[in-house]
């Protein structure tokens, strides 16, 4: 194992790792402010690749611009589809049930996620014109960057993970602004702290709750085109261990810490990609390689909840149930 | 898993509503021998929905394509078949469920499918405690006709089941014999999906090409819920493998081919008959993909001269799906179970058995001697159950499109 070899494993966990705090960032606002594990989230985040994919198939003239000036018009579109939803979700599947035990919302957030993905398993058309042939859907193929990767020593960067590290990283200064500057931000602290107390302060917090739902899928949506551009394809089914492993970078950062978040989701990232290439590098640690990938994500979780059960970045609070 | 329990609830419902359908219809179809024609009903299993569909489709169409010629052409007097297509979504418990739907309604003698090496043995046990007849035409597992320990001792688990593809224990071995003496090339990485099909492929291929000198340098399973194969990019580039060998299917040999060019490592990737699909170029990109190999099962079906009625019947029907890679073995499957029907029937003073058990029995039976001139060359069947046709083609992607095969052979050891 070379040191190339090994900056070349951390880089792209870096990239893998930015994504999954892209999404985590969702799980943890909702979480922070209603104690609701969204598991729709995944779903959000698949309808964000699908929502910029329709752009660029169902608007002719964005297939005709460099991917560069195509982007920020899918980005539109995937944050469209993914917010929309979100928010129609909050509004008629979560906030009915506001008061109700816990468990209720929990299993309607499964349902919701069901729901959706079925929704794009039937009725997404293929792309190229041809007949909509309901229930085909192999992975649905998305642009890619033709470029060659960049050369940094030896180690290569492809184009699609700079952006993805690029953007999350804007994303995220704009995330640390808003909630410690904007009106809105300090707003949803307080609701996070105390949502009945923030209520009687004049705090809107059904609106809080709601602006958590928009920013998180808004996030998701980004992630969502990332994931499109390194992979080169969306697929209706892609939220499914895209968000469990995005719950798992939200839970080993710290729920409710936004950036515990992201940093959870890199060290998920890189320790996913570390742990497999090294194994899987030599002769005879090999079997242990990428098979294992799902068990050594895991068993790092575990690892760290045993020693800091509130996460990296959490804080020990109160239970408020 | 969300989605697969979601699956599995809808198809417990389906199957029970099926079940009764079929418990209510049973008198009806086997009573009808009196005036007119009696409906024999042919089953078909193959993933109809999901990512592995545009192989299945081929698959359903093209038995029903056998099925309305057999009707058509009055080949068995006195019988209409009828086509009863299941979905098995390539997951072994809703094939098992199919399978059983299958077995309880009496009318059906025969199942052509499934796809899936790992679907077809959840299914075996279930058509052959019932002696219907399956064919698969594509499952390319040896273990499913010449038992667990193929390699040592060689025995037929299951007499019900036949198939009109050839086995890995000849494509792996094929694949194996080209890389080393037409390619010149001695040390390989392989990936396998981790399921019946990928993992026994790789194995064929390694015992073959690790028997002829050559030395596999990485072996790598990757899952197909993760997209990620960069992991599995840095092994193959340190180790300086010259081909990558993959067991699997083509919705994750796509992308691993487009990471490992990607990834700056231009070595052809070789893959077996599930990754023969147009879908690969698609998902891996024309570029990354030119250079790449696969090997499927049977010659061309474009070459074949038996293949052009097939063909221009298949257009003619205008199918909204492709016949693609098993169309032809398809087609042949369900005509050797229309074949064993007609040799049932006519030992039968041209009518068909009244109790359906032992129809099925004789038609399971009759199988065993099916000889024709079929869509992909002669079809009979050994006494495992395997086709004796043994052909395969090695294929090279070619500016952005499968070629029409650089190498059409067998494997003999």
């Amino acid at each position: 194992m070379t040191t190339t070899v090994f900056l070349q494993l951390v880089t792209n966990g870096i990239a893998q790792g930015a994504m999954y705090g892209l999404i985590a960032v969702g799980y943890t606002m909702v979480y922070g402010i209603i104690q609701l594990i969204n598991f729709a989230h995944g779903e959000f985040f698949m309808f964000g690749g699908f929502g910029a994919l329709a752009v660029y198939l169902w608007i002719p003239p964005v297939q005709h611009l460099p991917l560069l000036a195509a982007l920020p018009i899918m980005l539109v579109g995937g944050m469209i589809a993914s917010v929309v939803i979100a928010v129609l979700a909050e509004r008629f599947a979560y906030r009915p049930l506001r008061n109700a035990p816990r468990l209720a919302p929990l299993i309607t957030a499964i349902g919701v996620s069901i729901l959706l993905q079925q929704l794009v398993f039937l009725w997404y058309p293929q792309p190229g014109g041809g007949k909509v042939q309901v229930g085909v859907n192999a992975p649905v193929q998305f642009p890619t960057f033709a470029g060659k990767p960049f050369h940094l020593g030896g180690v290569l960067i492809q184009r699609a993970n700079l952006l993805t590290v690029i953007v999350a990283f804007l994303c995220m200064a704009y995330l640390a602004y808003f909630v410690a500057k904007t009106r809105t931000g300090r707003a949803m602290q307080a609701t996070a702290q105390d949502p009945d107390t923030a209520r009687l302060m004049g705090i809107n917090t059904d609106k809080v709750i709601v602006v958590a739902f928009v920013l998180g899928a808004a996030f998701a949506a980004v992630a969502s085109i990332t994931y499109g551009l390194r992979f080169g394809q969306v697929s209706y089914d892609m939220g499914f261990s895209a968000g469990l492993k995005a719950f798992t970078a939200a839970v080993l950062g710290g729920i409710g810490n936004i950036y515990g978040a992201m940093v959870g989701g890199l060290v998920l990232g890189i320790a996913e990609q570390v742990t497999t290439g090294v194994l899987a590098n030599y002769h005879a640690t090999q079997q242990w390689g990428t098979a294992w990938q799902d068990v050594w994500a895991f068993l790092l979780l575990i690892i760290v909840l045993l020693v800091r059960p509130q996460g990296l970045l959490g804080e020990r609070v109160a239970d408020r149930a | 898993m969300r989605s697969a329990s979601l699956y599995k609830l809808s198809a417990v419902v389906a199957v029970g509503a099926l079940t009764l359908a079929g418990c209510g219809s049973r008198g009806g179809s086997t009573s009808s021998g009196g005036s007119g024609a009696t409906t024999v009903e042919i089953g078909v299993d193959a993933p109809l929905t999901g990512s592995l569909a545009a192989l299945g489709l081929g698959i359903q169409n093209s038995s029903d394509l056998a099925v309305k010629t057999a009707n058509k052409n009055n080949e068995v007097p006195g019988v209409t078949f009828k086509l009863v297509a299941k979905d098995d979504q390539a997951n072994p418990t809703i094939g098992q469920q199919n399978a059983t739907a299958l077995v309880a309604d009496s009318a059906v003698v025969g199942v052509v499918g499934p796809l899936n090496s790992s679907v077809a043995q959840s299914m075996q046990q279930v058509f052959n405690q019932a002696n219907v007849t399956e064919v698969s035409p594509a499952n390319t597992n040896p273990s499913l006709t010449q038992g667990p320990n193929w390699q040592t001792s060689k025995m037929r688990p299951y007499k019900s089941y036949f198939r009109t593809a050839t086995t890995d224990a000849i494509q792996g071995p094929f694949a194996a014999d080209y890389v080393y003496n037409d390619l010149h090339l001695t040390k390989v990485a392989t990936v396998n999906d981790g399921k019946t099909y990928g993992a026994g492929l790789v194995q064929t291929f390694t015992q073959e090409f690790t028997k002829l000198g050559g030395k596999v340098a990485v072996a790598q399973t990757i899952s197909d819920t993760s997209t990620d194969y960069s992991a599995v990019v840095s092994a193959v580039k340190s180790a300086g493998a010259q081909l990558l060998y993959y067991g699997g299917e083509y919705p994750q040999a796509g992308p691993l081919s487009k990471q490992l060019k990607g990834g700056g490592v231009n070595i052809p990737v070789m893959g077996g008959d599930g990754i023969y699909d147009p879908k690969y170029v698609d998902l891996a990109g024309a570029s990354a993909a030119n250079g790449d190999f696969c090997t499927s099962v049977g010659a061309p079906v474009e070459s074949l001269a038996s293949a052009k009625t097939f063909i221009q019947n298949y257009n003619a029907a205008g199918y909204s799906a492709a016949y693609s890679a098993y169309g032809g073995y398809s087609y042949d499957s369900a005509w050797a179970i229309i074949q064993a029907v007609k040799a049932v029937v006519s030992a039968n003073g041209g009518k068909v058995p009244s109790s359906s058990s032992d129809f099925r029995q004789k038609v399971e039976a009759a199988m065993q001697s099916v000889s024709f001139d079929g869509v992909t060359g002669h079809v009979s069947f050994d006494q495992y159950g395997d086709a004796t046709n043994k052909q395969l083609t090695m294929y090279k992607v070619e500016s952005g499109k499968w070629d029409n095969g650089v190498k059409v052979g067998t494997f003999t050891g």
